[in-house]
């Protein structure tokens, strides 16, 4: 194992206490938990956003605290939930009268974890909800499964309930338009290589140097197959498919497009990606209103992508543009 | 059968070590079909479990219940945190205030811990989870009780039937957590929280009636 650590035990601590020194302007750390809040919360009157999970996506959550996104992100170990009491002490530290939403990643840890929270923030009298982000489509949403997982479309549900949550709008209305969000996007992913938790030292699944998992899911969980590597056009397509399968969208519709680097995949291949993405989407007619290309939900080293694709309405397209001002995420 | 608030410390005393004896063992099942940290976290839970406990004066049995509870969610973590807390917590609220539980006791607790483990991890039997190992014991502890039993035999019957209900996850397909990702694939191997569970009632009799019975 090769990284830059000092204690594989300590890593999520000192990342954390790196992000406020770099980001002090934005972000404070909760004292005694490794809880990130906006500087200025709780900002009285406006319903709070809170986020989190397990860390190692990092920009995802802590790099999303800002105004117009989230007011906490609870940071986890590395791909582990972070248990209820983090998860209280943030509702409480950027609760501003007016309510607290939850945005959690559709996994059996976070759904139980920030459930707990929710139960207990409720009977110490804050009005605590929650949604579930569930838009990997490479998992078959059924009975049988605990659903679909939560992966980068979680940013969009961010950006837009968070600039919902800035007009003042109520939380039932924040709430109304983040499952809005997450019925409207899709996402699916594809790995190269695997990554190493710094506590296990070790990969935490192994490809062939000719092989590739599509389908992936953000800590390494098993896709829909395996196979040999072919070109970008090729695997954007596989990706795509997928998606679109899976979307109702009609000639005429618009989009946001994200494509997501895992974190060991160059920019250059992203962009090769995002080239057949919208060759796909102009071929079937449907517009393109905003695309984003850069790291937003990474999975430590791995090397691989996501592509999400999200179908907007007038509000969401409103939404989407309105300011957000965050260490990893703006829009001016 | 009567067991007091002290002697209850010492079986949660005596769970904390016996997760540790059997860390790799839960990490290993976990591991074939799901993220390989439940002997680690169990083990770091229980420990705090253990902490908690060190200065009770042991007098009331829903109170130590629900440290224990508290201890589980904030440690675990994972799903295996709130569910076992969640567990703990249910059993220790149908003992409040009492200095002493008996095996009709010991029957509502797991009754009560079963309803929190099924209402937080939205289970069901053969969802390959812990709740196939607790189902069974549950089911086993009442027919002994009702067919009046000795405790020891009725508690010893739970314990088997925990074990059976294990044995059976190995042939379910996974319908929660990480594992029900692999559908098919995670047919063959046994849920990792099931045999945690059947440790713990395990290690409960073994305490209670001595190993050389079990």
């Amino acid at each position: 194992m090769k990284k830059f650590i000092n204690n594989p035990e300590r890593v999520v601590d000192e990342m954390l206490e790196g992000m406020v020194a770099a980001h002090p302007e934005y972000i404070r750390k909760l004292e005694g938990f490794n809880v990130l809040a906006r500087k200025n919360a709780p900002v009285i009157g406006k319903v709070a956003l809170v986020s989190g999970g397990g860390s190692g996506h990092e920009p995802a959550h802590g790099g999303y605290v800002g105004k117009g996104m989230l007011d906490a992100a609870v940071c986890g170990n590395v791909f582990t939930s972070p248990t209820p009491d983090p998860i209280l002490e943030a509702i409480k530290a950027v609760n501003g009268g007016a309510g607290v939403l939850l945005i959690v990643k559709n996994y059996t840890g976070d759904v139980m974890n920030f459930e707990m929270a929710r139960d207990i923030a409720e009977m110490e009298g804050i009005n605590v909800d929650y949604v579930i982000v569930n838009d990997d489509v490479a998992v078959e949403n059924s009975t049988y499964t605990a659903g679909r997982r939560g992966i980068a479309g979680t940013v969009f549900v961010h950006k837009i309930a968070g600039a919902k949550a800035e007009t003042g709008a109520g939380i039932k209305e924040i709430k109304a338009t983040a499952l809005k969000v997450i019925s409207n996007v899709r996402s699916m992913g594809m790995a190269l290589s695997p990554c190493i938790i710094p506590a296990a030292g070790k990969p935490n699944f192994t490809l062939l140097e000719s092989e590739m998992e599509i389908g992936m899911g953000i800590h390494g969980e098993p896709g829909t197959h395996r196979e040999k590597i072919r070109t970008a056009d090729e695997l954007a397509a596989q990706l795509m498919d997928k998606i679109l399968e899976d979307m109702s969208l009609h000639a005429g519709d618009e989009v946001a497009v994200m494509i997501n680097g895992l974190a060991a995949t160059p920019l250059m291949e992203l962009y090769i990606i995002n080239r057949r993405v919208h060759d796909i989407l102009k071929q079937n007619e449907i517009k393109i209103y905003k695309t984003f290309v850069g790291e937003f939900m990474t999975s430590l080293e791995m090397a691989g992508c996501s592509v999400s694709i999200l179908k907007l309405d007038d509000e969401l397209k409103l939404l989407l543009d309105a300011e957000a001002d965050t260490p990893a995420f703006k829009v001016i | 059968m009567v067991v007091n608030g002290k002697k209850l410390i010492e079986i949660l005393d005596r769970i904390a070590d016996v997760i540790e004896e059997n860390k790799l063992m839960l990490t290993e099942l976990d591991a074939a079909i799901g993220d390989g940290d439940h002997g680690i976290n169990m083990s770091r839970g229980f420990h705090a479990v253990r902490e908690k406990l060190k200065d009770d004066d042991g007098s009331d049995i829903g109170i130590i219940l629900k440290k224990a509870g508290m201890a589980l969610v904030s440690n675990v973590g994972g799903a295996a945190g709130p569910l076992y807390g969640t567990a703990f917590l249910k059993a220790g609220a149908v003992v409040e205030g009492k200095q002493t539980v008996d095996v009709a006791d010991l029957e509502n607790m797991l009754k009560s811990a079963l309803e929190g483990i099924k209402m937080r991890g939205h289970a069901e039997p053969k969802d390959k989870t812990m709740v196939d190992a607790a189902e069974e014991a549950l089911n086993a502890l009442n027919s002994s009780n009702a067919a009046g039993e000795s405790p020891q035999q009725a508690i010893k019957a739970a314990v088997d039937a925990a074990y059976l209900g294990l044995e059976n996850t190995k042939d379910m397909i996974a319908r929660k957590g990480r594992a029900s990702y692999l559908a098919e694939r995670s047919i063959g191997h046994k849920d990792a929280g099931a045999a945690s569970f059947a440790l713990i009632l395990k290690t409960i009799f073994d305490e209670l009636y001595g190993q050389e019975s079990s």
